[in-house]
């Protein structure tokens, strides 16, 4: 499965970055979404993928009971899952903000930072 | 600058007296050492500073860095008087002390210092001091700009000579001074010519070396007390300190003997014929410092003892008898309101003092006996006769030194004597705390003239010794040496000066003819930073586009290329797909997450990309499930779910997704999105393909009941052994969330406001 994990997270990766290039925020959001499960699955694969046996330690014993999933990775994935989430909701808040402002949700439109040469003058 | 000063107001300040006091007993200090150095010892203090890179406050006293503390708080006390009183009653007098107290110390430092490091960053101190002092009078543009010409061409250097210090402190293993040089030569060994480059680099910008000469007489735009003491008689020594300071490493080479040979004797004669032709004498004396410091660069070229011992008796005598004739200018200047050589005349009957204090320096200058200046000249044509190159330094030598005295006359006589000018003010003699200084620094040019033997045993025999690193008392420094070469080359000199100065006005007009043929390489900075500026402005638009798909596609294509190059150099070889034995499920879940990615990427309809990003996030969820994530595969359901709900709730407010009807699409994005997703692929194959190191979760399994008492390792690593990640995340969360409300709130309220308005 791990093989197969690699080529959804090669699709998924690809169209994040073709949605990040896009000039429209929020299709830009999009791509933040998708790129965040790319990078989750990606440390999940990295960690060896085992099926149904959940890191647990049964009742009775001190130690897992044969071959259990690894914990660590999953461990990572699910602080990276929140992060992501806190990331995606303050972009959305950040581009909500902006289209009242600005009323656009083009990023060549948003220029407040770095205004064109010709507008500074 | 005069004309900011009172004779009126009260000098006898804190910040004047003070300073001026502090740097006297400096100089009451160092003069202990005298004796303990002539003796032919060395003192050394250790402070450690970065002890993990080998750089330590190490101090070190040897004739050659006495003989410049001396020179530095001598006659550091002696300008910082004649300041106080030359500045009274400037608005920014105090600012001016605290500069020139400032430089004083670094200045210092930098000859004091036996770590490279160190050394460099007093080096680099005094430039900074220096650009505060040229630029004090910072309402004129001419003196700001003068001041970032000198600290950018000195601080250029400086940066050389830093490479130049880190190479020598690399391929010697020490960074200290002492144990450099005490470990002998370096020429012919690793690196020498780059160090050799990069040294000389620093050295000859900041002693000011053609072509890098301009910038000094631009300095000149500082108050005169400035002139007098940073840039003739002790910073722009600097670079001079630094060759000598390395003789014993660096020299020797033809590549050394040549470069210095002919830098310095360019720079010495260029600048006197410029000496000549000025009629500022500020300028006058400001290119006859030039000249000084091409001559001893000349002289640092050669390795015997004459040539060695001319260059420190010329340093010390001319230390003396230019800051003396400056302070001398400032007291005319303060005098009469003017600088002009062809007004100026016939002063000695109101200036007395000011006059017989110009007169012994520029004898000393001129090279007459019996003062310091002639035994010098005298020694210099014995060095120079010695010296490897002597057909073509001899000759530069005279002529540098017949120019001198011609200079010498113009700036000490011709002032003083012969009819007067109309001058703008009446002149009278100057306050004794601006005559002390240029009449104690006449007096001893005279007093070490009379008494050779004394200076040659306490000051300049030991700096000699330093410089070429063997014990030598030669006995060179004679105010009578017989009737030999270097005498009848003195009187040759005498002649030929003399009828310069005759001839100094017909020759100014031929000068300046030949000056503005010439490269004006002063406006040539200016042209160079301008373009310098267009380059960077350029370089700015270029980069810094402003526009954020930009930037992204930079950013991902720099990542596809680097990982495809590590990929090519590594040589990994094929990538194996195994996917073989896969159940329908699997595939199906697969299909479901390509299937949503390629909705969100092709439709133009805000609510068909919701359903399709859920159905990529319930795919991922799937997936977590079938592999033993449940914990995971939970989360990842929660937070799908109020991603959904936040986009949902967003995106009712705004725009749809294709203004125009229709998604435009870019071959160039899809080509580079690609790239980057065939190489993520590839890599994450690679990473599986490896064999797997389990001891992490080895620890984690065997310690998660047993140390933590939790039956759900992945819940144990989270509130247990990894804490603090967790916190970690908790924070960020909470961060976030106080972004975004604070983002809606303002939203939220500018509404009320513009709603109560209408």
């Amino acid at each position: 499965m791990e093989a197969l994990t690699a080529i959804v997270i090669g699709v998924l990766t690809a169209a994040a970055v073709y949605l990040m290039l896009a000039r429209n925020f929020m299709r830009f959001l999009f791509g933040l979404i998708l790129l965040s499960n790319a990078a989750n699955l990606t440390i999940f694969a990295s960690g060896r993928m085992t099926k149904g046996a959940p890191a647990l330690v049964p009742y009775g014993a001190d130690t897992p009971v044969g071959v259990v999933a690894n914990a660590l990775p999953q461990a990572l994935v699910l602080t990276a899952i929140v992060i992501g989430f806190g990331l995606l909701a303050f972009a959305l808040a950040l581009a909500f903000e902006v289209y009242r402002r600005l009323h656009s949700v083009d990023t060549d439109e948003m220029r407040y930072a770095e205004p064109k040469e010709d507008a500074t003058k | 600058m005069a004309e900011h000063s009172d004779p009126n107001a009260p000098w006898k300040t804190v910040s004047g007296i003070g300073t001026s006091g502090v740097t006297a007993l400096l100089f009451v200090f160092f003069l202990q050492y005298l004796p303990v150095i002539a003796a032919g010892e060395t003192v050394r203090w250790v402070v450690p500073w970065i002890p993990s890179l080998d750089i330590n406050l190490t101090f070190w006293i040897d004739g050659l860095s006495l003989m410049f503390a001396l020179l530095i708080t001598g006659i550091g006390a002696m300008v910082m008087l004649y300041a106080a009183k030359y500045l009274a009653g400037h608005p920014q007098y105090d600012r001016f002390a605290l500069y020139l107290f400032s430089f004083m110390l670094s200045m210092l430092g930098l000859v004091l210092a036996d770590n490279l490091i160190a050394l460099f960053v007093f080096w680099e101190l005094t430039t900074f001091t220096s650009y505060l002092l040229i630029g004090f009078s910072h309402a004129d543009p001419k003196s700001r700009r003068n001041a970032l010409q000198a600290l950018l061409l000195t601080a250029a250097g400086g940066l050389a000579l830093l490479a130049g210090f880190i190479m020598l402190g690399i391929t010697q293993g020490t960074f200290e001074m002492s144990e450099i040089t005490a470990s002998g030569s370096l020429v012919g060994k690793e690196f020498y010519t780059l160090i050799l480059f990069l040294v000389l680099a620093g050295a000859f910008t900041k002693s000011a070396q053609v072509p890098f000469h301009f910038w000094l007489p631009n300095a000149m735009a500082a108050p005169t007390p400035v002139s007098a003491y940073l840039h003739s008689a002790t910073m722009v020594k600097a670079g001079v300190y630094l060759l000598a300071r390395m003789h014993p490493a660096l020299s020797g080479s033809d590549l050394w003997i040549w470069i210095l040979s002919i830098f310095g004797a360019v720079t010495a004669v260029f600048a006197s014929f410029m000496a000549l032709r000025q009629t500022d004498l500020k300028q006058t004396l400001a290119y006859t410092t030039l000249m000084a410091l091409g001559t001893l660069v000349m002289f640092l070229a050669g390795s015997t003892g004459y040539a060695i011992t001319a260059a420190m008796t010329f340093l010390l005598v001319h230390s003396l008898y230019k800051a003396g004739l400056f302070l001398t200018i400032g007291i005319i200047d303060h005098a009469t309101g003017t600088r002009d050589a062809n007004v100026l005349g016939g002063l000695r009957a109101a200036m007395p003092i000011t006059a017989m204090a110009a007169a012994a320096a520029g004898l000393a200058m001129a090279g007459i006996p019996p003062f310091l200046g002639f035994i010098a000249k005298e020694v210099a044509y014995a060095g120079a006769l010695e010296m490897r190159l002597m057909v073509f330094v001899v000759p530069m030598a005279l002529i540098a030194f017949a120019l001198m005295f011609a200079v010498a006359g113009i700036v000490a006589y011709k002032p003083f004597y012969g009819p007067q000018g109309k001058l703008p003010h009446k002149p009278h003699e100057g306050p004794w705390p601006m005559l002390l200084g240029p009449v104690v620094l006449g007096t001893l040019g005279l007093a070490f003239g009379l008494l050779p033997g004394l200076s040659a045993y306490y000051l300049i025999e030991p700096a000699v010794n330093a410089v070429m690193g063997a014990p030598d008392r030669g006995g060179r420094v004679k105010l009578w040496a017989g009737f030999n070469l270097p005498l009848l080359l003195s009187l040759i000199t005498f002649a030929l000066g003399f009828v310069l100065y005759a001839k100094h006005q017909a020759l100014r007009g031929l000068l300046a003819r030949i000056e503005a043929r010439g490269p004006d390489l002063d406006a040539g900075w200016d042209v160079f930073l301008e373009r310098f500026m267009a380059f960077t402005k350029v370089q700015t638009k270029l980069i810094q586009t402003g526009v954020l798909r930009q930037y992204m596609f930079a950013t991902f294509a720099v990542f596809a290329v680097t990982v495809f190059v590590t990929l090519v150099t590594r040589n990994v070889g094929g990538v194996r797909l195994a996917l073989g034995g896969l159940s329908f499920m699997e595939w199906g879940v697969a299909l479901l997450i390509i299937a949503g990615t390629v909705l969100v990427l092709l439709t133009s309809s805000r609510i068909m990309a919701l359903v399709a990003l859920g159905v990529v996030g319930i795919g991922v969820a799937l997936i977590f499930i079938m592999y033993s994530a449940p914990d995971v595969a939970i989360t990842q359901l929660l937070v799908e779910l109020l991603v959904v709900v936040l986009l949902a709730l967003a995106f009712l407010k705004m725009p749809n997704l294709d203004p125009t009807g229709a998604q435009k699409h870019s071959f160039l994005n899809a080509t580079l999105a690609i790239s980057v997703g065939v190489l993520t692929s590839v890599v994450v194959l690679l990473v599986v393909d490896q064999p797997f190191d389990r001891r992490l979760t080895t620890f984690f399994e065997a310690t998660s009941w047993t140390e933590a008492f939790g039956r759900n390792i992945v819940n144990v690593i989270l509130v247990d052994f990894r804490t603090l990640d967790t916190f970690g995340e908790i924070a960020v969360v909470l961060i976030a969330a106080l972004g975004a409300f604070v983002l809606l709130k303002g939203a939220a309220k500018a509404r009320a406001a513009k709603e109560e308005k209408e």
